[in-house]
């Protein structure tokens, strides 16, 4: 009771005043507001923004507490000092104090300066443009540490940070107005930016960049470093059907950005944001209906013998059709960036070809572009774009079947 | 200024600011966009630009009499191309190097927007003094605006200004780079040269809310 008559107070004090908006965001971030959103993408329930987006952070702390764990096992993994997981999902290798401490230290900072950082630049366009403090940024903020890779430095991820929330969201208006998912902006933008950070073979493990560094300045330490399994693949080397790749890559014991590598906890999650009504099925399902059926065409394509071996498409084509799902942060981002209410088509019809396409196109630039290892960030920015466009047609064609009802009708 | 009449004077203030070219009427944007990522390109553009706009508008308004209003296009390109051909040569021999960065782009100083703009919609219909000088204002809009975008864009992305390493070298890591800082590659690629102007056209808007347009 008194944290929250205390708050309560305070924000009726600083009513009217500039900075009225920050203390009506942390009420209405802590308590149930006495009013919910009257506009906007969530019209149709109950709960008010703040709720549907703490119930997509609730599905991302698996995937956070995961990679926090999976960041010191990739650690003392490459170190040699334990051996790989044997057993299932609960192997004591695996869920170890070592392991955890590890990745929390790493994790923790990344997830502070993303919030801090991404909160700060929404307060101060709140109190500039004298409006409330939308609440997008809740989302956004975990989703980011989430989706670097865990040896990004600090200040990188402010930068990103400050433009994805600035040109991503605030220019066109805040939350509900943005056009690109503001997370994958800021990824891309990290991408683009700081490639060397973002790719490669040294960025994925805790450790890995540093010591290649005390390397080349002269000390004998051993090199550390761990390829993804997409990046492997890109290379030409078939790692997925070695040992037990594959079901480690489904289980998540796999080097990758923080928190995308375990598909089963995805698979969980997603399962959990369709329950609950929030995220939408109909996306996340065409979107790996779409990822399907570019694998099988190039499954096709190879079967067919029209693509010599030495093509460095080869190994990627080659891969498994189902393979592709399990790999790379296709899981992740299907469930929790494509189907953003605000950046994902609205109508019904829309979000199947909209979410068909992401897929499509995810396994697609995967593929032909070795330069990007994974695709689905940039095909979800792709779709993004075009998911306008695509309600639009749908909207349209809607009128004219009901139109052309009404003429058979009356005629 | 006692030299320009206030209406003289305006057509040289106007355009660097509340009727930029760039920023206001979206004009010459592919060549800001393309060759901003260094600043002496930029000015090295800047310069071009403003010698065949100026030279140019001059030499339409003295012919705006006698030209066919059917053939201006073809008239107006002619002005331009020869122009733009004693650009590239000068450059080619006093700057080859130069040239080789700015590439095609001299080339396609016939087709920016702003000569075209410019002769249209002041050169044939004003006096030679008049349009030499909005030839001069307009280009120098131009130029403010190129060389705003490229200081940001060599700074950020290359770590350097006009070529000189002010920021320290990233290979040997002395400078800021001794504190982890790293080069922002996304500087370098065209679409930050768009959120660069972008945002120039933000904070102008903001400072003036007479320039919003609905």
């Amino acid at each position: 009771m008194g944290l929250k008559s205390n708050l309560h107070n305070l924000k009726e004090k600083y009513k009217g005043t500039k900075m009225a908006p920050a203390f009506n965001a942390i009420h209405t971030f802590l308590y149930l507001p006495n009013e919910t959103t009257h506009n906007g993408t969530h019209i149709k329930v109950a709960d008010d923004l703040k709720r549907t987006m703490n119930t997509v952070i609730l599905a991302l702390v698996p995937c956070l507490i995961f990679g926090m764990f999976n960041a010191g096992y990739q650690h003392y993994l490459a170190l040699g000092d334990i051996e790989a997981v044997s057993g299932g999902f609960f192997s004591s290798e695996f869920w170890t104090m070592d392991n955890f401490l590890v990745g929390f230290w790493k994790i923790i900072p990344l997830v502070i300066v993303s919030y801090g950082v991404g909160l700060g630049v929404e307060f101060l366009f709140a109190v500039i443009k004298k409006h409330e403090v939308e609440e997008g940024y809740l989302v956004t903020g975990m989703l980011v540490p989430l989706i670097v890779p865990i040896d990004i430095p600090l200040w990188m991820l402010a930068v990103a940070v400050v433009f994805g929330v600035v040109i991503g969201k605030e220019i066109f208006g805040g939350t509900g107005m943005n056009i690109l998912n503001p997370a994958l902006t800021i990824r891309a933008f990290l991408f683009f930016a700081y490639p060397t950070w973002m790719s490669g073979d040294k960025v994925w493990v805790e450790g890995a960049v540093k010591r290649t560094q005390e390397i080349a300045d002269g000390a004998t330490l051993d090199a550390i470093s761990g390829e993804t399994i997409l990046g492997s693949l890109a290379q030409g080397h078939d790692v997925l059907n070695q040992g037990n790749e594959l079901w480690n890559s489904f289980l998540g014991f796999i080097p990758g950005s923080v928190g995308e590598t375990s598909t089963l906890l995805i698979v969980l999650a997603g399962l959990f944001l369709i329950f609950a009504k929030i995220g939408s099925w109909r996306i996340m399902l065409s979107s790996v209906l779409g990822a399907l059926a570019m694998g099988l065409i190039f499954n096709g394509i190879i079967s067919q013998e029209w693509l010599p071996e030495y093509s460095k498409f080869y190994v990627l084509m080659n891969t498994e059709f189902w393979h592709h799902l399990l790999i790379g942060g296709f899981a992740f981002g299907t469930v929790f960036m494509a189907t953003d209410p605000v950046t994902a088509s609205q109508t019904n019809k829309g979000k199947w070809i909209y979410g068909f396409l992401v897929g499509f196109f995810s396994i697609m630039i995967r593929v032909f572009n070795p330069g990007y290892p994974e695709g689905v960030m940039l095909a979800i920015l792709l779709m993004n774009v075009f998911a306008p466009t695509i309600d639009h047609y749908v909207v349209k064609g809607n009128v004219k079947q009901r139109l052309k009802r009404l003429k058979a009708k009356t005629a | 200024m006692g030299l320009l009449s206030k209406k003289d004077a305006s057509l040289i203030t106007d355009p660097l600011a509340d009727n930029n070219p760039i920023t206001i009427q979206v004009l010459g944007i592919c060549s800001a966009l393309a060759i901003t990522a260094e600043l002496e390109a930029s000015i090295v553009m800047a310069v071009s630009v403003l010698f065949v706009l100026a030279i140019g508008n001059v030499v339409i308004s003295l012919m705006r009499n006698i030209i066919p209003s059917k053939i201006r296009i073809i008239v107006q390109l002619i002005v331009v191309a020869t122009l733009v051909i004693v650009v590239d040569l000068v450059l080619k021999a006093f700057a080859y190097e130069l040239s080789k960065t700015l590439s095609v782009f001299v080339g396609l100083i016939i087709t920016n927007c702003i000569i075209m703009g410019r002769f249209e919609a002041f050169a044939l219909a004003n006096g030679p003094w008049k349009s030499f000088l909005d030839g001069i204002g307009n280009s120098l809009g131009y130029a403010i605006i190129l060389v705003v975008v490229g200081f940001f864009r060599e700074l950020l992305g290359s770590g350097s200004l006009l070529g000189f390493p002010v920021l320290g070298n990233p290979i040997t890591k002395t400078g800021v780079y001794e504190f982890g800082y790293e080069n922002n590659g996304f500087m370098i690629m065209p679409p930050m040269a768009l959120i660069v102007v972008g945002i120039i056209i933000w904070i102008q808007r903001s400072k003036n809310k007479a320039l919003i347009e609905d």
